[in-house]
């Protein structure tokens, strides 16, 4: 892949931020995501908390039905393959899919190695649960960083955790002198250059969202403040009682996060928001996948 | 000078800096009470014209943004905000409707999905080197009336261009290290405040 390509996926996330990407399972639904301001939508044929209730193993989706979702909208559309697989990446790629997700969500197909993501013109962005997570995979070739959370529960408290560990080792990184650094990018099991690049910045080198058990506007507004550019919301739409009402509301909340006034009136009947499922109460942690 | 620069979703931040390092104040647009504020001018920034014309209108900021623009306070459009500016415009997804001042004929996503976007050096009128261009899933001009002055060409499309107070690009200058247009805007809004 040439240079460009690298900056020209990772411009595309840019383009992104301050939006909500909503997972979507039908056109229908990919049209509503759209109308309510969804900035991109993730194409999947179940979506996570019915992958956990399924249960077995979980692959990338139909082409046919990614294809549906295509023509039905305008906005970017991704898709997800499992991690390491880069034969489903080829087909996606085959099929112009805008972004790529290499996702715990799915079974991974390879316990060892993820997809070298440099190999593709198309954009990939994956899950981070931390600093040299995301360095990592930004190496492979990720365009764009995502929390991992805990996807189908409804629960926030991964998407925090993540979130907040990866803020707290960048600010710990940028106070390092140039002689810690090497030490550093080592303990963080990454390329000098990329840890140069935190240190000098004080930020990822790509964009990085919030995904995982985002339920609500304040979920969202959450995120925010605490430093995500943008936010997937997957099972916490279309598994709850309004979702166009809900899909609306986070996409308004996302653009306001920082006004508590209008957060309230956001949060204001909503309908029945997802069940969820408590962290602890679940038996296959995603986020352990793929590290 | 102070610039508003409209915040409601996607690579506002870039802009900011951009004009940051030109020496001139910039503050975010994410509601009406933002608006009220003393402005010289108004960035519109590249995202999804269908998020953010959706917001607009939702946050009652399209009324009183249209207004200003039709009486003079110099614009700027990129990319997203090229498409909210257009009188006419092919593949319009949105139900809202758009600002429209320009009278320019748009093809939105234009060069397909993100495996068409691409990156190019050409020339702009009025900046005397070739400019950086970043095409991100990116609309072009079709057609642009008498008024409208065309600033630069790719492949035989319009992707910037002038008419009075407001200025577009197809592409993202806020992209790259190059600050000429930038800066080119900065000059329309001085000759603005004579």
């Amino acid at each position: 892949m040439q240079e460009n390509r690298t900056e020209l996926n990772r411009n595309l996330a840019q383009m992104l931020k301050g939006g909500v990407i909503m997972d979507v399972t039908t056109p229908e639904q990919a049209h509503i995501a759209e109308t309510a301001g969804a900035c991109a939508v993730m194409a999947l044929e179940r979506i996570p908390a019915d992958i956990r209730a399924a249960g077995g193993v979980s692959r990338m989706s139909d082409p046919k039905m990614i294809r549906g979702i295509q023509e039905a909208v305008s906005i970017p559309v991704m898709a997800k393959c499992r991690i390491g697989h880069f034969a489903e990446a080829q087909i996606l790629q085959a099929i112009e899919i805008d972004y790529i997700d290499e996702s715990e969500v799915l079974s991974p197909a390879d316990d060892i190695y993820h997809i070298d993501k440099q190999a593709f013109d198309v954009p990939f962005v994956c899950g981070a649960r931390d600093l040299g997570e995301a360095l990592r995979r930004i190496s492979e070739g990720a365009t764009m960083i995502r929390t991992k959370g805990e996807p189908g529960t409804g629960d926030i408290v991964q998407a925090v955790r993540h979130m907040r560990m990866m803020q707290a080792e960048i600010r710990r990184l940028t106070s390092l002198s140039t002689d810690e650094l090497y030490e550093a990018a080592k303990e963080l099991r990454v390329p000098y250059e990329l840890a140069k690049f935190v240190h000098d910045n004080g930020k990822l080198p790509v964009v990085n969202f919030a995904a995982g058990g985002v339920a609500t506007p304040a979920d969202a507004a959450l995120m925010m403040q605490l430093g995500a550019e943008g936010v997937f919301v997957g099972s916490g739409i279309f598994k709850s009682g309004n979702p166009e009402k809900r899909a609306r509301a986070i996409v308004q909340a996302v653009t306001n996060y920082k006004d508590a006034k209008m957060l309230a009136e956001l949060s204001e009947d909503l309908g029945e928001a997802m069940v969820g499922i408590n962290e602890n109460e679940i038996a296959i942690l995603m986020a352990e996948r793929g590290k | 000078m102070n610039i508003a620069v409209l915040a409601l979703q996607g690579a506002f931040v870039e802009h900011r800096q951009m004009l940051r390092g030109l020496g001139a104040e910039t503050f975010e647009i994410r509601q009406p009470d933002d608006w009220n504020k003393p402005k010289d001018a108004l960035i519109i920034p590249g995202g999804e014209s269908t998020v953010m014309l959706k917001l607009l209108h939702e946050l009652g900021l399209f009324q009183p943004i249209r207004q200003a623009i039709v009486e003079g306070l110099p614009v700027f459009g990129t990319c997203a905000g090229l498409i909210l500016l257009s009188q006419q415009l092919e593949n319009a997804r949105s139900p809202y409707t758009r600002f429209a001042t320009m009278n320019i004929t748009t093809c939105r996503n234009a060069y397909g999905r993100q495996l068409g976007s691409f990156f190019a050096k050409a020339p702009f009128k009025g900046i005397d080197h070739d400019v950086p261009m970043t095409f991100i899933r990116a609309p072009y001009i079709e057609q642009a009336s008498e008024q409208v002055e065309i600033l630069a060409e790719i492949g035989g499309h319009i992707v910037a261009a002038r008419q009075d107070n407001q200025l577009v690009t197809a592409f993202h200058p806020e992209l790259n290290n190059d600050a000429s247009i930038h800066a080119y805007f900065i000059e329309m809004i001085k000759n603005n405040l004579k």
